[in-house]
């Protein structure tokens, strides 16, 4: 009985958020990974776009709620989501038009087209606070839980609760279609074949008839669509506030790093390793340990190996180990 | 008048020097012409020249009666013209199959046919469809390349350099696969540096010494010609 | 018009703006764009050193500027007695054991090979790591159980203020030597990453290690190496003085303080860019730039490239460091809540950027120019914002929310302003000769 009340207790605190996390980090990293493998350059306003999606998603689930639509027990903001998703593939495309291409008809230096990405990155930053502020905003309706902790203990009499909340089992449950349709577009369909030919092989990709402007304008558009998403997810399952999207570039970035650069299944499993390392050295293990240990042998202190402020190090930590000593990433990712 | 000829080219990269001086290169309808010379003769950038990678300031290149001096790569590979690169000339990351698809991306019509011709042509193509082209060998790789141009189904076939780097025993294979490809009627343009093999299949070959035309003529004719033999084949 | 005229001129526009504010809105306002401006022009002329001599692409400048923050601290503020009976030398030993652990680690990473490297390294690493937190914790909370609403911490050395802005520099030398060691020879974008990441954690040190610097509940009333405003408004000597120029003796002294701070934060940066200037045109500085344009040809001539790396990336963070030093000692407090990198790294970087990389002038003119639009452009948004909705209902929500968002204009400002320049004036208004 110990032994699952232990494991009830790893599973609330640690797994449930780690999978719910590992999913929007790694949907956060596909789009990194997707501009490094064409565009060839970090694109520093990927957080700010995720914040763009998500802030356009908080608008629309007002109006929405404002008319009184709502979506059952879902939040609200999962029908917002394809006019957020619209509306972001505008501003990366007016973007990309108005500022990257000139960049890239120049065949700038990939350094050169990451500071272009810090303007970029400012401007869609000050917009975002322009238009709904620095603060949090809530967004969240529907059902809060799928099972709540009273739920949990009824139904099997441990004493341990466990609860998984509406956002998390949708964050999983989006994430997984996400992947699955991008992976099958990338694989199945002639553009997404031309995508990872261009992304592999540009001189040849352009030899073959393969149009440049054309993969280039997918690539966004699928970019904005996950940046939303996962903007979106996130916002629902913690909170929407600008600032924290820009801090989640380093977990982010690190994803993809770790994963390889240019790899989407290397992001995605990046994102999950970066979750899970940031979730379990942050967790206070003594509940679960006080489970699992022997009498008289259980922790005195809380068994958290580091604050819950130090995650960045985390993150930063994996990135660093990785780059010295397996530089192109778990998967073997693009070295430019 | 030949098929494709490249008349009197002169021109460089961009806006570097001049490598090309006056150099002539034409193709017939079925025959392999080889372009030979020593290190730094600018043989491949005698076929870059006609591909359209070159700037070429004089002289033009008429392709199947039309000229095409001013069109870029890419529209030549529209109007039928096939290149394979000397090297990143597959796509490593993709099985042999898409490189084969990818090929034919400009095509809007079945490509199957075309498929299976290739795969007649290359029979361990086709054993190996589902691997990653990257995986495979020197020689498997190079008739990737290879396949991939055909494609498109090209009106002519340009090859850069197909066997540099492979063993004896697989650029031996490799030629009597281009020889294959030559039966089915496609011309071919090719530059070798294994000049003495590349001019016992060649109909016409051209040497060529610091971008100029030194000697041409048919294969067997320049493997005869004592000239040639004492400064490039080693006597 | 030669290079001389123009740059001038730049600078002349420059000064120009700063006493036009003076003449307009105040000489308080006037004297604090310049201040900070000063310091904002030797942060970029940090950055400048690493990313326009040697294209080290370091966007972890908060970090080193905090660091700098945290050496007025550990230099000037008193030391707290009783906190270091109560677990000082504990703490010391602590993080000593912390750092010998790793550096066993290295050794061992070093010495051995295959598997047993890294069990042994693991195994070192973890027994280490619970030592470290075993003599560290309550170390930590003997000394942060020290009288936690005024102190709390360890307070520093008492030394004069002016001695942090060394410390600052030696500092954040010291935390850029060993992001260096392991950061350098990354690809430039992964050292991009790599230092955002260093800087994020320095904050999070910062803000919540107590027993150091307080952490978030922040340290007040730093020494200052100027005269404090109060004091000379009760003596009479400067009070008379005031009032025989015809100021207001309040007035007089925000003035006085601020012109004082002026004048050090002057002498500081005329040493900087003096040094910067010699080292640009000297061999070594020559050598720099070579590598930059040409690592591998550079290296192929037998230059230790990742070595002078390190020396130029020490430098320039150490430069960042005293500047954020300077920064901490202006503001008279130490708020690690206030770090925020879109400010301390990435405007400084637009300054670098739009006063052209490369040149060490066109750093320091970037420095003040953007920083002048930083603080001015809230009012002009402000201003504009009022313009737009000058038509519409007193009552229209829409008007107070775009009022209300003026504040939000300086991000968009300056994004656009570094676009801007890439596009058109990709060198800066002082390009690298």
């Amino acid at each position: 009985m110990d032994f699952l009340n232990g494991l009830v207790a790893l599973s609330n605190f640690v797994l449930i958020p780690a999978i719910a996390y590992g999913s929007q980090l790694a949907l956060g990293a596909l789009g990194v990974t997707l501009i490094y493998g064409i565009l060839r350059f970090s694109n520093f306003a990927h957080g700010d776009t995720m914040a763009f999606g998500a802030m356009l998603a908080v608008l629309v689930t007002w109006l929405l709620q404002g008319m009184g639509i709502s979506f059952g027990p879902l939040p609200t903001a999962l029908l917002a989501l394809p006019f957020a998703i619209v509306g972001t593939m505008a501003l990366v495309l007016i973007t990309d038009r108005m500022v990257y291409k000139f960049y890239r008809d120049q065949k700038a230096k990939p350094v050169i087209l990451v500071i272009v990405s810090m303007g970029v990155m400012f401007i869609m930053n000050g917009l975002v606070r322009f238009v709904i502020g620095p603060n949090d905003q809530k967004f969240a309706d529907g059902e809060r839980f799928i099972i709540s902790v009273r739920e949990f203990k009824q139904m099997t009499g441990l004493r341990e609760g466990l609860a998984i909340k509406t956002t998390q089992g949708l964050t999983v449950v989006v994430a997984v279609i996400c992947v699955a349709a991008l992976f099958w577009f990338l694989n199945r369909t002639r553009t997404g074949k031309s995508m990872r030919a261009y992304s592999d092989n540009e001189d040849l990709a352009l030899l073959s008839g393969i149009n440049p402007e054309r993969v280039v304008m997918y690539t966004w558009m699928i970019v904005a669509a996950l940046a939303t998403i996962a903007g979106v997810l996130y916002g629902l399952d913690k909170t929407f506030k600008p600032f924290v999207y820009f801090q989640l570039l380093l977990p982010i970035f690190a994803s993809a790093i770790v994963g390889g650069l240019g790899s989407p299944l290397g992001a995605i499993a990046g994102g999950f390793v970066i979750a899970f390392s940031e979730v379990t050295i942050t967790y206070a293990w003594k509940k679960v340990l006080t489970y699992w240990m022997p009498e008289g042998l259980e922790p005195s202190g809380l068994v958290q190996l580091l604050s819950t402020d130090y995650k960045f190090a985390v993150s930063f930590v994996i990135l660093i180990v990785v780059l010295l000593f397996k530089p192109t990433g778990i998967f073997k990712g693009k070295s430019v | 008048m030949s098929f494709l000829i490249g008349q009197n080219m002169t021109g460089g990269y961009g806006k570097g020097p001049d490598i090309l001086h006056d150099c002539t290169i034409s193709v017939d309808k079925g025959e392999i012409a080889v372009i030979v010379g020593p290190n730094g003769a600018g043989k491949s950038t005698a076929m870059k020249a006609v591909f359209g990678m070159l700037n070429v300031h004089t002289g033009s290149v008429l392709f199947d009666g039309e000229d095409i001096t001013k069109l870029s790569p890419q529209q030549r590979v529209v109007k039928g013209m096939g290149f394979v690169p000397q090297t990143h000339n597959i796509f490593t990351s993709m099985t042999v199959e898409e490189n084969l698809e990818m090929g034919a991306f400009i095509r809007t019509d079945d490509i199957s046919e075309t498929m299976e011709q290739v795969y007649d042509l290359f029979p361990i193509l086709k054993e190996k469809r589902y691997q990653h082209a990257g995986e495979l060998s020197g020689g498997q790789r190079q008739q990737v390349a290879v396949g991939r141009a055909l494609m498109t189904k090209p009106k002519l076939l340009m090859l850069d350099e197909p066997t540099a780097g492979v063993s004896p025993i697989v650029m031996d294979e490799l030629f009597d696969r281009i020889i294959e490809v030559s039966r089915t009627g496609l011309p071919i343009l090719m530059v070798e540096q294994n000049a003495k093999q590349a001019l016992e299949i060649a109909d016409k070959g051209y040497v060529l010494v610091q971008g100029k035309n030194a000697y041409s003529g048919t294969g067997k004719e320049l493997l005869a010609d004592p000239e040639v033999r004492k400064s490039f084949l080693g006597g | 018009m030669s290079d001389t005229v123009k740059n001038s001129a730049l600078f002349a526009i420059v000064a120009a703006l700063i006493i036009g504010t003076g003449v307009i809105q105040s000489w308080n306002s006037a004297l604090f764009i310049l201040n900070m401006g000063l310091i904002s022009a030797i942060m970029a002329l940090g950055v400048n050193l690493q990313w326009g001599f040697a294209g080290l692409f370091n966007v972890g400048v908060m970090g080193f500027v905090a660091l700098g923050g945290l050496a007025v601290v550990l230099t000037s503020m008193p030391p707290v007695g009783e906190a270091w009976a109560a677990g000082g030398t504990r703490v010391i030993f602590a993080l000593l054991v912390g750092v010998g652990t790793i550096a066993v680690a290295i050794l061992l990473n070093g010495r051995l090979k295959g598997r047993m490297r890294g069990l042994a390294m693991l195994a070192v690493l973890i027994a280490g790591f619970f030592l470290y937190r075993g003599l560290f914790d309550p170390a930590v909370k003997a000394i942060e159980a020290i009288n936690p609403a005024a102190t709390g911490n360890l307070g520093g050395l008492g030394l004069p203020v002016l001695f942090a802005w060394i410390i600052g520099g030696l500092l954040a030398a010291g935390a850029a030597w060993l992001i260096g060691k392991t950061a350098l020879g990354l690809r430039s974008d992964y050292l991009a990453i790599a230092t955002l990441g260093i800087a994020e954690i320095i904050l999070a040190v910062l803000k919540n290690e107590d027993w150091l610097a307080r952490g978030v509940k922040n340290v007040v009333g730093l020494p200052r190496p100027v005269p404090r405003e109060i004091d000379l408004q009760n003596s009479e000597t400067f009070v008379s003085n005031a009032q025989s120029l015809g100021l207001d003796p309040v007035v007089a002294s925000t003035l006085y303080v601020k012109l004082g701070y002026s004048v050090l934060f002057t002498i500081v940066l005329v040493i900087i860019l003096v040094m910067a200037q010699l080292a640009l045109k000297s061999p070594w500085g020559r050598m720099m730039r070579a590598i930059r344009d040409n690592e591998v040809a550079a290296e192929a001539m037998g230059k230790n490239v990742t070595r002078r790396h390190l020396q130029i990336f020490v430098l320039g963070s150490a430069v960042c460091g005293i500047a954020g030093a300077m920064l901490t000692t202006l503001d008279g407090q130490l708020t690690p809540g206030t770090y925020n990198p879109l400010r301390f790294t990435f405007l400084v970087w637009v300054m670098v950027i739009v006063g052209g990389s490369g040149n060490n002038l066109g750093s320091v003119l970037g420095g003040f120019l953007i920083w002048f639009l930083w603080v001015q452009v809230e009012p002009l948004g402000l201003g504009l914002m009022q313009l737009i909705t000058y038509g519409m209902a007193e009552d229209s929500a829409l008007k107070a929310h775009l009022i209300d968002s003026a504040a939000h204009m300086r991000l968009l400002t300056m994004g656009v302003v570094l676009l801007l320049v890439l596009r058109f004036s990709p060198r800066g208004l002082i390009p690298e000769k």
